[in-house]
């Protein structure tokens, strides 16, 4: 009854909204294949250069390499806090479970910019030096919520029998976590890595405030904007950048259906 | 304190005493070892900033170290209450967000429609096809309307190539309509996802059963799919709203200084103005609107149902 294909009012309305996304997608791709600095139709010429270029300048690869650490470490750092919780929500009963996974959450509606000037207030009060490690510790907290629903989502669909099983077999509870719980989460864990990795990778409301000397990839790119000559460098960058986020995007899509 | 208990005592074969007393042992132990660190880590790093923030708001002053007891006061507050600019700029920024997030969702709405009952086989293709644009770095996802925007940009060049305009106009870039258009822009793929999930969840049954009871495809939409899509809808709208109401790049950007929102003058004082007791006094004021609405919302659906 729904199934009607062929083309119709939706799928237009699709395609068109289709488009409409990838315009300004499509214009920044022609504007790292640009030999001008500014955009301005119809196009001079086309040219590699500024992959060249970019290839050439230490500072934006330091940058892209330094978002690379933070994304590592903070997803990783986050998957770990939110299966945690995850465990806890759906395995264990306690008094003040509903003010944990609460917490957990929050940030999910705390603006960043709040955030972002509480932390650097707290970093400051306590005399924390900012790097790379203060905005890792700022994308852990942001990231929290998103690893932990997922995790959840996964805990939520198997059978607390299988644990019951192996303890009966004589497994103390570490070893039934180890053995039987963590494997069967593991595809979850990994895809909620992945979506952390991603939420951190690009985020710079946060990064602004808490960047010390080494700027992550967005707070470096946002320092060069007022150079106009410099732009297609960072669009270069942004367009092989985009291409590895959809690989891992893709990746994590399988490992989350794999049920 | 808070102590773990066993889901349900349950039999045990042989040795129950002693083994019951170990496997007891075990899940307490292991339950402080699950519990602390995101304990310990949400409240060092999420708790104790936003409670320095609101401390720190009843600061008179800069002066002197930032750990150290100060008497409150309530002076910031009492200035921003005399400068109506603040307020004025605090409801701007909750419209702009409002117009954002309600935009950002219906335009929204029939993709995930589509995605949902339409698209058949390749529905998932097309999802990655809607998404990849959100994955795109959200800078240069700005910066691309300020190219198609900007005086010298794709639009206008178009418009001048085409014949349709002899100038170029300059309208279009620095100002609040330019900011709504590219966060709606920024938006739209997003909000599709909840709407996507509710869609999903509904039994088809129904549709059928609307069907057979004569309703025509509008009435069924209207009576059927939309009230039970609207916990979807509530939640692409808030997941929307919050951040756009604090945000504070994309004006930067395409907004120039006719185009600032609330979230750029916290953004000022606690870099240019550097009067960090005034900015947390405005950010409070800023989280406190936002877990109102929110918990306002929540009071309206059963927000247990939104995160399932």
């Amino acid at each position: 009854m729904n199934a009607r294909p062929g083309p119709s009012l939706l799928s237009g309305y699709y395609f068109g909204l289709i488009a409409l996304l990838y315009l300004p997608i499509g214009v920044l791709f022609l504007f790292s294949i640009n030999t001008n600095t500014s955009l301005s139709f119809p196009l001079q010429g086309l040219t590699l250069e500024w992959y060249q270029k970019l290839l050439d300048s230490e500072a934006v690869l330091r940058s892209a390499r330094n978002s690379l650490i933070v994304a590592a470490g903070s997803s990783f750092a986050a998957t770990a806090l939110g299966t945690m919780v995850a465990l806890l929500a759906v395995r264990y009963q306690f008094r003040s479970k509903g003010l944990l996974i609460l917490l957990a959450v929050l940030p999910l509606i705390v603006p960043f910019i709040v955030l972002g000037v509480a932390l650097l207030l707290l970093f400051r009060a306590l005399q924390v030096e900012l790097s790379l490690w203060t905005i890792g510790i700022a994308h852990t907290v942001v990231a929290l919520p998103y690893t932990l629903l997922i995790v959840v989502a996964r805990l939520a669909g198997f059978d607390p029998n299988l644990e019951e099983a192996a303890m009966d077999l004589g497994a103390n509870y570490p070893t039934t976590l180890r053995r039987i719980i963590l494997p069967i989460i593991f595809p979850a864990m990994v895809s909620a890595w992945l979506t952390a990795f991603t939420v951190s990778f690009d985020e710079f409301a946060l990064a602004l405030f808490l960047a010390g000397t080494e700027p992550t990839f967005p707070v470096y790119l946002f320092s060069q904007l007022r150079f106009a000559n410099r732009l297609p460098i960072m669009v270069a960058l942004a367009v092989l950048l985009m291409i590895g986020t959809l690989t891992l995007v893709v990746i994590a899509e399988r490992l989350r259906r794999t049920e | 304190m808070d102590s773990p208990l066993l889901p349900a005592p349950r039999q045990r074969c042989r040795g129950a005493g002693e083994q019951e007393r170990t496997v007891l042992f075990d899940r307490r132990a292991t339950f402080w070892i699950l519990y602390l660190p995101p304990l310990l880590w949400l409240g060092l790093f999420f708790i104790a900033p936003l409670v320095l923030m609101a401390a720190f708001s009843f600061r008179a002053d800069m002066r002197g170290a930032l750990l150290q007891w100060w008497t409150p006061t309530l002076q910031q507050y009492a200035a921003m209450l005399e400068t109506p600019g603040y307020w004025r700029l605090l409801g701007i920024s909750a419209v702009l967000a409002l117009i954002i997030a309600t935009s950002a969702v219906a335009l929204a709405y029939p993709v995930a429609y589509f995605l949902a009952f339409r698209a058949g086989r390749r529905a998932g293709f097309y999802l990655v096809l809607l998404l990849v644009p959100f994955w795109t770095s959200y800078l240069l996802r700005v910066m691309a309307w300020k190219i198609m925007l900007g005086s010298e940009g794709v639009l206008n060049s178009f418009l001048l190539y085409t014949g349709l305009i002899r100038e170029p106009l300059g309208a279009l870039l620095y100002n609040r309509t330019a900011v709504v258009i590219t966060l709606i822009y920024v938006w739209i793929p997003f909000a599709a996802l909840p709407i996507l999930a509710a869609l999903q969840r509904i039994d088809l049954a129904l549709f059928e059963a609307a069907f057979d009871l004569g309703a025509t495809p509008l009435r069924r939409f209207l009576r059927v799919t939309l009230p039970l899509s609207l916990p979807g809808v509530l939640a692409a709208f808030f997941m929307v709203f919050i951040p756009t109401v604090g945000e504070y790049v994309t004006p930067l950007l395409v907004g120039g200084s006719r185009g600032s929102l609330y979230g750029n003058i916290i953004q000022d004082f606690f870099t240019k103005a550097a009067n960090w007791p005034f900015g947390s006094a405005l950010s409070m004021v800023m989280l406190a609107a936002t877990l109102l609405l929110v918990a306002l919302a929540a009071r309206l659906v059963d927000v247990r149902r939104l995160i399932e």
